[in-house]
């Protein structure tokens, strides 16, 4: 049986992991590929790096990071943030990633799913959203871009379906009304997408404890949960979230 | 011992190279057939399309040469689009595939078309989408149908990671191994001295590396 993910979403900056508070800035909290080694060690389904660096020089540490990562860790891992180009998606898949996440850039150019999947496979390609709640949206959902600070014209549905058909692999969902909030994922939001297109979803924002996991895999009907803070911070480890898993029926890799 | 990777522009082969290094063993990554035919073992990995696929291999030879080493009798290990095109042919393309083993690769029946709802409008959108999605992508188990080299050390039901569309119906005598997704189905096959599997050893941990060592270690 296909078990639940569980994913560790890492932020780096400057080849640091990094944690944001919104609009306060950052605060480092480690080495990613440390981190990354220490997770898989513990069992994690799949990591997702995040470079959050604009320059061009960051850009270069984060191939660095990305080929250190694919040399101990032997698990998919996704990579994202500021790919705007198949020359990019081709950089982080050569230096050792599986997957590459395209958000804003895709938004603004949607041909770059289409390319990107036509050069190296729909499987590599996922479309990263960030959705807000909106009821003047046909699903009630709003895509916002920029890190969740620009909102756009798209509805969250549509978006999801529309990027499937362009050639999106799997879909990681955000949920800005959720993010950073550790009160659970937002689960209205995950399963009407989830069950509305043909591909993974992956939820993401607001996990807290490791109940919230459980909701989203049933409630959701999310196809993998992405959770940062709470393994972060030592709160909880992989071990626990995925006995709790365990504990409601819920499939998870051993 | 030096082990031949097939380098045919099929996906990213990355991941086969850092398992191979991080084991300490001699590789050649390579699309030359001559190059491979010298080499003791050889890794035929892939993903994407079986039909592209089959179109590079048969332009540059390098289908012949698999073939040859096969008959050579030297350990062969196909991964993921590997193992469906040493079959005879799949339902993705109607080129023949390499015919190494009796069998075809097949579409899971509950595949859709690419974003078919596309066409109703968000308003309207449906929750009766199919429970299973396509492609089959994620951690799943695998359960040895008869005792392998390639298991050893692996417990029954080790879960590995999957990503593909299309399955694989071997003749029954070449089932490796077994995989639930909706049908039970084949999730790799066994025929003398070629292995091959639908899921990615190279990212499923330390079992999925614990394989690739087995293939390494294997003696025919």
């Amino acid at each position: 049986m296909l078990q639940k993910r569980v994913v560790v979403c890492l932020d780096v900056r400057d080849g640091k992991t990094t944690k944001g508070i919104r609009f306060k800035g950052n605060v480092d909290i480690g080495d990613p590929v440390e981190m990354a080694q220490s997770y898989y060690e513990q069992g994690v389904d799949e990591l997702v790096f995040y470079d959050i660096t604009a320059s061009s020089e960051g850009r270069g540490i984060m191939l660095d990071v990305v080929e250190r990562v694919a040399e101990r860790i032997f698990i998919p891992f996704a990579v994202g943030g500021g790919i705007g180009s198949v020359a990019d998606m081709r950089a982080v898949l050569l230096a050792g990633a599986e997957k590459v996440s395209v958000n804003s850039q895709a938004v603004q150019n949607p041909r770059i799913i289409t390319e990107g999947a036509a050069q190296f496979g729909s499987q590599c390609i996922v479309l990263g959203m960030d959705a807000k709640s909106d009821p003047a949206m046909p699903s009630g959902y709003r895509v916002y871009i920029n890190g969740g600070r620009t909102p756009t014209n798209l509805d969250a549905l549509a978006w999801a379906q529309e990027a499937e058909r362009l050639g999106a692999g799997e879909i990681v969902l955000n949920s800005i009304d959720a993010d950073g909030t550790r009160d659970g994922y937002e689960l209205t939001v995950t399963r009407l997408i989830s069950e509305n297109v043909g591909v993974p979803l992956v939820a993401s924002g607001g996990a807290g404890k490791p109940e919230h996991l459980v909701d989203v895999f049933t409630k959701g009907r999310a196809d993998a949960a992405l959770v940062a803070s709470m393994v972060h911070y030592g709160d909880f480890t992989l071990a626990q979230i995925k006995d709790a898993l365990r504990s409601a029926a819920i499939p998870v890799r051993a | 011992m030096t082990v031949g990777v097939v380098d045919y522009h099929a996906g990213n082969l990355r991941s086969v190279e850092t398992a191979l290094r991080f084991l300490g063993v001699d590789f050649v990554l390579s699309e030359d057939p001559e190059t491979l035919l010298k080499t003791d073992r050889l890794i035929f990995p892939g993903d994407g399309n079986a039909g592209a696929a089959m179109k590079v291999l048969g332009a540059t030879g390098l289908g012949e040469a698999i073939r040859t080493f096969y008959a050579s009798g030297r350990p062969v290990f196909g991964i993921c689009l590997g193992c469906q095109i040493v079959l005879e042919g799949s339902e993705e393309t109607p080129a023949a595939c390499l015919g190494i083993v009796a069998g075809r690769a097949k579409l899971f029946p509950f595949a859709r078309a690419r974003g078919d709802r596309k066409s109703e409008s968000a308003a309207v959108a449906t929750t009766t989408a199919p429970a299973l999605k396509v492609p089959h992508m994620g951690w799943n188990s695998v359960h040895p149908v008869r005792s392998d080299p390639l298991f050893s050390g692996i417990p029954d039901n080790a879960s590995f990671y999957f990503v593909h569309s299309y399955y694989t119906e071997p003749a029954a005598e070449h089932v490796l191994c077994t995989t639930d997704y909706g049908i039970t189905f084949p999730s790799g096959l066994r025929k003398d001295n070629l292995w091959a599997v639908q899921f990615h050893p190279e990212k499923s941990g330390e079992h999925g590396i614990r394989m690739v060592r087995n293939f390494l270690e294997v003696r025919i």
